[in-house]
């Protein structure tokens, strides 16, 4: 059995990212069902047209999540999943949406990820200590509780710089290059309207006096927590034809995970994108040469460094200077991020990777306005979910 | 909001490791079929799955791999410890586990140096492993 690409993005939705919500606050069951609304419209279909969904977790239930959504949307589907990926999420939604289309599953999928505040709970209950140790679990019997969260090894940061750290001591590490990523991707988020950064570029020194969270990485090489939410729909070929827009393809897609915590990473300067984006780019049948814009994955700089390099942009140990010597920006020779990423345009937490599924297919269909690149007919789109511990990619073409 | 530190509640498991520690000795498991050392503590072998393992002590003496220095405490409950020194160390056996390195500020640290263990004893169920420059 193998994967003919004949399933493809066809319309989405992206809520503008903002640092402060003040808007009419919903469930995210609400927020599903409007994301699902305004993307069904981009595509140019109606809500009767879904026959399938792919879901994350939503605040109101911790199970049966799938049916959950179902019923409120009061649709009923031929195939649903949800997907547990964090921040490699996005990518393992529409990957798995294609599929089922490809297998006659369902013809018309929809992918969203709500990331908008909920109303206030009038009868709070206990805090959630995920507000603490996020992703790290301290059930008891689970790893972290008992060999990480003891030690202060949880969340997001501490991990990431260890690994650039690590990075460092084999190869070439250069915080000026690093921040030169910043600044390029920053140049792309100041042309973009729903970036919390729009008309906000920064410069090498901005990013290199920002603050030090955990040595080497700096506030301006972590992405900004906002409120946003976001939704494509997956379409089967002869839906696609009738919809609005230059349909963006799934041509090919891989994942793999290797573990939880960092720490039990065979080799910490490999990253799990390697297998994956092999396994994407042989699928599609297309040359590292061909993409014409990158959209990867980038909560830290320092993942974006090791997805080049592991993806096979640049040799290892290059990235550093493959940054130094091209234009990321979306003006440039080797566009990456041509959105400004999440480092440019805030991460609204599950859904952050969708903004890098969204720009592939918008710089597809032609829709970037002002970052439109002149040639748009193949993409590269990461996903990466905990610390590099789980990744996926997918090839993004037009006809 | 409760900013106790987050100890560790052993398990069936886990508990000779954690014991160990209590008396100042490192405790791995190994694997009887395939040979694996195994960390952290668990019922299969992480290398053949297999059921048959043993317990025996170690050195607990290592190298660094990696570490960083948090400029802002990774959660409330080690607000008191930044700057966090938070480790990674290969153990000898070739394990690799998560520690923290007990080391002034103005040390130099490398990646690579030989390391050795540190016996943190909390209270009298507690004992945690850290580690020191050798």
């Amino acid at each position: 059995m193998k994967l003919e690409g004949r399933a493809a993005i066809v319309g989405y939705q992206e809520y503008p990212h903002i640092r402060k919500f003040s808007g009419k606050r919903k469930f995210t069951l609400g927020q599903w069902a409007d994301l699902t609304r305004l993307s069904l419209e981009d595509a140019g279909l109606e809500a009767r047209d879904v026959n399938g969904l792919v879901c994350t977790e939503i605040r109101e239930t911790v199970s049966f999540t799938p049916a959950t959504i179902v019923e409120y949307l009061g649709q009923p589907v031929n195939f649903a999943e949800r997907v547990d990926l964090g921040g490699a999420s996005p990518v393992g939604m529409v990957w798995r949406a294609a599929a089922a289309i490809e297998l006659g599953l369902a013809d018309v999928v929809v992918c969203a990820l709500p990331g908008q505040p909920i109303p206030s709970n009038p009868n709070p209950g206990p805090v959630d200590p995920r507000r603490f140790f996020q992703s790290s679990s301290v059930n008891w019997g689970s790893p972290q509780a008992e060999f990480e969260i003891p030690y202060g090894n949880l969340a997001q940061n501490c991990g990431y710089a260890m690994i650039a750290q690590r990075y460092a001591a084999e190869y070439d590490y250069d915080p000026t290059a690093m921040a030169k990523l910043v600044v390029d991707q920053r140049r792309s988020s100041a042309m973009n309207p729903n970036a919390v950064f729009y008309e906000k570029p920064v410069t090498v020194d901005d990013v290199l006096n920002s603050r030090l969270i955990a040595d080497p990485l700096r506030m301006l090489e972590i992405v900004m927590p906002v409120a946003g939410g976001a939704a494509v729909i997956v379409a089967s070929e002869d839906v696609a034809k009738r919809c609005k827009h230059r349909p963006a393809w799934i041509k090919g897609f891989g994942e793999h995970l290797t573990m939880k915590t960092p720490t039990f990473a065979e080799d910490l300067v490999h990253s799990p994108v390697g297998p994956a984006s092999a396994k994407a780019f042989e699928m599609a049948g297309v040359e590292r040469g061909e993409i014409d814009a990158c959209q990867i994955y980038d909560c830290y700089t320092i993942t974006v460094l090791l997805t080049l390099e592991d993806a096979g942009f640049c040799g290892k140990g290059e990235g550093m200077e493959f940054i130094r010597t091209h234009d990321l920006s979306c003006f440039g020779d080797f566009p990456v991020n041509s959105g400004g990423g999440q480092l440019g345009m805030g991460q609204a937490a599950g859904s952050g990777g969708m903004t890098q599924v969204i720009e592939g297919a918008r710089q597809i269909m032609g829709r970037a306005e002002k970052r439109q690149l002149s040639r748009c007919d193949s993409v590269y789109v990461s996903g990466t979910g905990g610390i590099m511990s789980e990744q996926a990619a997918l090839i993004l073409q037009g006809d | 909001m409760d900013l106790t530190k987050p100890y560790p509640t052993p398990t069936p498991e886990t508990e000779p490791f954690w014991q160990g520690l209590r008396n100042e000795r490192v405790l791995l498991q190994k694997c009887d079929d395939c040979g694996t050392w195994i960390f952290y503590p668990r019922s299969n072998c992480s290398n053949c799955l297999s059921t048959n393992l043993s317990w025996r002590e170690v050195s607990g003496e290592g190298t660094l791999y990696t570490f960083t220095v948090t400029r802002q405490a990774t959660a409330p409950h080690f607000v008191d410890e930044v700057p966090q020194l938070i480790a990674m160390i290969d153990l000898d056996e070739g394990v690799r586990l998560t520690s923290t390195l007990i080391a002034d500020e103005t040390t130099q640290i490398s990646i690579g140096a030989k390391v050795i263990p540190e016996f943190d004893h909390i209270n009298e169920e507690v004992t945690l492993l850290r580690y020191r420059l050798a």
